[in-house]
């Protein structure tokens, strides 16, 4: 599949299959497509070529509905994007109530014990600037679960954390990996990426370059792109 | 590189009650300045005012004591004409303004004509003068003696009002709503929800809320403006003061019927300054100014 902004290519033939309960790694520089992927795949961007499939349905048809489909994905930004005139569990049942038309005490008791899980429950009735980046990047989660998604979209969800808040949404997405959520996660994260992903993708300016389990991605890259970024990246960290 | 300016550091630490000291002297004389400033300026103009060759005849004309208190009754419920139609006019401006701005925002091929059919009015009632629709409207409408459209003075110069303020509504209830980052619609949509529900749960909240000060400066400036109704007849609180000045060549209800219109727009703007600050405070803009 590809995907152009005017006549700029961002994404330059993606080929991608993702297995129930997997979770697959995109990595790669900024700029390099994985937001872009992953906007593609939740139907908030319109592709150019190709087609996208969820549990063997086509969904890129052109005149379908998207609405429905965006209905069984969930996606999490980087900058959380929670609603700030709403309290915490209002932005979690938002999704539930409105778009699943579910009961509100259904909901809410859901939303309730989503945010129990995450270890949030107490801060339910706060509002989002009133919570630290790792909490709000958790109720974003739990925001993005409430309407049982088949795949959860997770983009660069760590990045505009501080350094000491990533472990809480790291454990929190752990945790997810370990109920066996289907999920596509871009990351900068990379010992992370090994630990969680069965498929680590390397994207380099709209292109999967390289792709395979992490092991052998991270300690044998094949491809001389490859090595050049986890050298980069490897090294920034010290 | 230029050399490090020597510093001659104290023979003692300063201490905390040094600078309380050198503190409440600093404040001391800003409270001495500013006093003296006072009562030059205001004494000063009081003066100029007081010693002026017509002050005896203004002072007859529009400060009587006797003309004030025989005209206030009639004044104050010409007011209670204006209070009134403030407070249903605003209603209306704001259900209609919203609506426009909604038109305006929303991309529903359904809804071109209406679309255009907004542009069209913001930009005519944006561009033509208050006074001129509430003639057009006063006096156009009962001419077409049209079954069923009321022709009362009153509630056709409150249409006129609500037809020009309605305009300017939408507009800063658009500004609001473009206002809001696209990245909370995109939250909206990815969890599901229709265009149209995310303007309703997530947009237009989050606008209605950020334009409120200016809203209510619109709503101050239509609290004065329905004294332009006048001109079609209506007895509120100017034309009161009209009628009365006309028959006694006295214009101290004039006076009257503004301190009226200061006793709601003075209150109303406090809050809008209230608002406006609280505003600022949230997104931290008021301490760069808080400094001394």
């Amino acid at each position: 599949m590809t995907k152009s902004y005017d006549a700029q290519p961002v994404l330059k033939g993606i080929d991608l299959q993702v297995g129930e309960h997997e979770a697959i790694a995109l990595i790669g520089a900024s700029g390099s497509g994985k937001s872009t992927l992953l906007r593609c795949i939740d139907l908030l961007e319109e592709i150019d070529d190709g087609d996208i499939y969820l549990d063997g349905e086509c969904i890129t048809v052109p005149g379908l509905n998207p609405v429905p489909i965006r209905r069984r994905l969930g996606l999490v930004f980087q900058s959380f994007n929670l609603f700030p005139h709403m309290s915490v569990i209002e932005n979690v049942v938002l999704g539930a109530v409105k778009a699943q038309r579910m009961p509100r005490s259904d909901a809410q008791e859901r939303g309730i014990s989503l945010l129990e899980r995450f270890g949030l429950a107490d801060r339910r009735a706060d509002y989002p600037d009133k919570l630290s980046g790792g909490q709000q990047q958790r109720v974003a989660i739990a925001r993005a679960l409430v309407t049982n998604p088949r795949a959860l979209l997770l983009d660069e969800v760590t990045s505009a954390l501080d350094p000491e808040l990533v472990g809480e949404v790291l454990a929190v997405i752990r945790g997810l990996k370990q109920e066996g959520m289907t999920m596509i996660i871009a990351t900068h994260e990379m010992t992370f990426a090994s630990e969680v992903a069965d498929l680590v993708c390397f994207l380099e300016s709209g292109r999967i370059v390289e792709s395979g389990p992490p092991q052998q991605l991270f300690s044998a890259p094949a491809r001389a792109e490859t090595q050049r970024f986890l050298a980069r990246v490897l090294t920034a960290r010290g | 590189m230029s050399q490090p300016i020597p510093l001659s550091p104290p023979a003692q630490p300063t201490t905390r009650a040094q600078r309380a000291a050198a503190r409440s002297r600093r404040r001391r004389r800003s409270l001495v300045v500013s006093g003296i400033s006072t009562v030059v300026v205001i004494g000063g103009l009081a003066t100029f005012i007081l010693t002026s060759p017509g002050w005896p005849a203004v002072k007859q004309t529009f400060f009587s004591v006797s003309a004030f208190t025989s005209s206030f009754s009639s004044v104050l419920s010409g007011f209670w004409l204006d209070v009134k139609l403030f407070l249903i006019v605003e209603v209306v401006v704001l259900i209609v303004g919203l609506l426009i701005a909604l038109v305006r925002t929303v991309r529903v091929p359904a809804l071109f004509p209406v679309r255009m059919l907004a542009i069209v009015y913001v930009d005519v009632m944006r561009g033509v003068p208050t006074i001129l629709v509430v003639y057009l409207i006063g006096f156009g409408v009962p001419a077409l003696q049209l079954k069923g459209v009321p022709t009362g003075a009153a509630v056709l110069g409150g249409a006129a009002l609500a037809l020009c303020y309605s305009a300017y509504v939408s507009e800063v209830f658009r500004a609001g709503i473009e206002s809001v980052h696209p990245s909370q619609a995109a939250a909206g949509l990815a969890l599901g929800l229709t265009r149209w529900q995310a303007l309703r749960f997530v947009i237009v909240p989050q606008a209605v809320r950020r334009v409120a000060p200016p809203l209510l400066n619109d709503f101050i400036s239509l609290q004065k403006d329905v004294a332009l109704v006048s001109i079609l007849g209506p007895e509120e609180a100017f034309r009161a003061a009209q009628v009365f000045a006309a028959s006694t060549f006295n214009y101290t209800p004039l006076i009257a019927a503004a301190l009226l219109y200061l006793c709601v727009t003075i209150p109303l703007t406090r809050i809008v300054d209230h608002m406006q600050a609280r505003a600022m405070r949230e997104r931290g803009g008021a301490l760069a100014l808080g400094i001394r």
